[in-house]
């Protein structure tokens, strides 16, 4: 890529720095450049936050319709899979699963839930009273 | 020992760090393109079976940390590494006495908590570098090599970041370079041809077909089946995360491939072969062309569902024809006479 040809599309960095990219100069050597992002990843950036968001808010449904614990919702809302919730929580996958399911989830100590509301980041009675 | 930290941005944070932890140490010839050449950097692999962000595991680049250690190691430069477990007071009491000691120390955090960046960034990634060199106020002064200008960050903040968990978790891991000496011509030298010799194994015969040149063909052949297996919504954000993982803040752009054609360069400063130019100009027409097959990809993900099958092939043609072109230049250097 030439140092010209460089995209300076607006993108989400703006609010932290311009990135740098190794690019050539005239003479056909080695430099590098700061850019303000390109629409093509961008693009891709905002699909994938699009996708988090209809998975969040699908958690949101299934909570209110009693298919999922709150667990559920706010491992998507913080973007947590299973095994980056079992490193938060100490709890293995087994169970995290079992704790999805409203009605294990209701007989779940106050131990257990302030587990996972500090993973959570909210209080544990946002995490139980949260319905949907 | 007074002296002064300078911050250097780079493209990707491991380089960021090693180059300038060694900078500071007094290896002026360090540059990014260096570090990343010596560490081996270039790779690729793509893990079966495994998701990240709900989509494929796909790497351009080695494990983390190998860059920084196998640098340090061809240059003779000792390293000195402490991980502390879930033990956050003596994290944090080790960090405050090095500093205090004026040792400018790499850290391995978390971004999800990394409060200076956009919340479109912060996901569960756990391999982040970046530099503590001082503390003022209470705050611990920043160098993170992704950033133009240097930041800080909060005593609490800083435990969140070391302390991320998940895979790769940081467990508060700190490094940092000691007792370096003046390093000769010879040895940098010596240096870059293992370093190339070892990327063009790693590339060309790493076993099985998921890594190297080989799992470039792996991911081709999974993109011709994405559309049918996954329906052409997620196919398509499936293609969006190939093309993050190649070109997000961090890659230099083209899947690292330009910084490694800004090293070849760099290298016939040592090694006079001018093989190496002419090896760098091929990278240069890699990165190109993996720049090429995001603009493809991105064709089909901006429509979101208006995708044809034969958008997909389109895209993985032009991966296989990467694969080729990528075998052949790591067949170039394999047989270069460095001496």
């Amino acid at each position: 890529m030439k140092k010209e040809e460089l995209p300076q599309d607006e993108s989400a960095l703006k609010a932290m720095t311009r990135e740098l990219l190794y690019v050539k100069d005239k003479e056909g050597k080695y430099t590098t450049g700061l850019s303000t992002g390109w629409e093509v990843k961008k693009a891709a950036l905002d699909n994938a936050w699009d996708d988090i968001k209809e998975r969040v808010e699908a958690a949101r449904l299934a909570v209110k319709n009693g298919e999922k614990s709150p667990v559920y919702y706010f491992m998507e809302l913080r973007l947590m899979d299973f095994p980056v919730l079992s490193g938060y929580t100490g709890f293995w996958t087994f169970n995290i699963k079992r704790h999805l399911k409203p009605s294990v989830f209701k007989s779940l100590s106050e131990k257990k839930l302030a587990v996972y509301a500090k993973a959570f980041d909210v209080t544990v009675e946002e995490l139980k009273n949260f319905k949907g | 020992m007074e002296k002064e930290f300078k911050h250097i941005q780079t493209a990707h944070c491991e380089n960021g760090a090693t180059t300038s932890l060694l900078r500071y140490h007094g290896l002026d010839f360090m540059t990014e393109p260096l570090a990343f050449g010596l560490g081996s950097g270039i790779f690729y692999i793509h893990i079966p079976f495994l998701q990240v962000n709900n989509g494929p595991a796909i790497s351009y680049r080695s494990m983390p940390g190998w860059i920084f250690s196998r640098t340090c190691k061809s240059l003779g430069v000792k390293v000195t590494r402490k991980k502390f477990g879930n033990n956050e007071a003596a994290a944090k009491a080790y960090l405050d006495q090095k500093i205090k000691e004026g040792v400018p120390v790499g850290c391995q955090v978390g971004v999800f908590n990394l409060p200076y960046f956009p919340p479109e960034y912060r996901f569960h990634f756990n391999a982040h570098n970046l530099i503590v060199w001082g503390k003022e106020n209470g705050n611990y002064l920043i160098s993170d090599p992704v950033m133009e200008t240097v930041t800080s960050l909060s005593e609490e903040d800083m435990i969140r970041v070391r302390f991320a968990k998940g895979p790769l978790a940081p467990k508060g891991h700190v490094y940092f370079p000691e007792n370096v000496k003046p390093v000769s011509k010879e040895i940098i030298q010596k240096g870059i041809i293992k370093g190339i010799r070892r990327s063009a194994r790693d590339m060309l015969h790493i076993p099985g077909n998921i890594a190297g040149v080989d799992g470039i063909k792996y991911t081709a052949n999974h993109i011709r089946k994405w559309r049918e297996k996954l329906g052409p919504r997620k196919a398509g954000l499936y293609l969006g995360q190939v093309v993050r993982m190649q070109e997000e803040i961090g890659t230099g752009g083209g899947g690292f491939r330009f910084l490694y054609a800004a090293f070849l360069e760099e290298a016939h400063a040592y090694i006079p072969n001018d093989e190496l130019l002419n090896i760098s100009q091929d990278f240069t027409k890699v990165g190109d062309l993996w720049r090429a097959s995001a603009v493809q990809m991105g064709r089909i993900y901006k429509g979101r569902i208006n995708n044809e099958q034969s958008d997909f092939v389109v895209c993985a043609d032009m991966l296989t024809e990467i694969a080729d072109l990528e075998k052949q230049a790591f067949l170039k250097l394999k047989k270069l006479d460095l001496g």
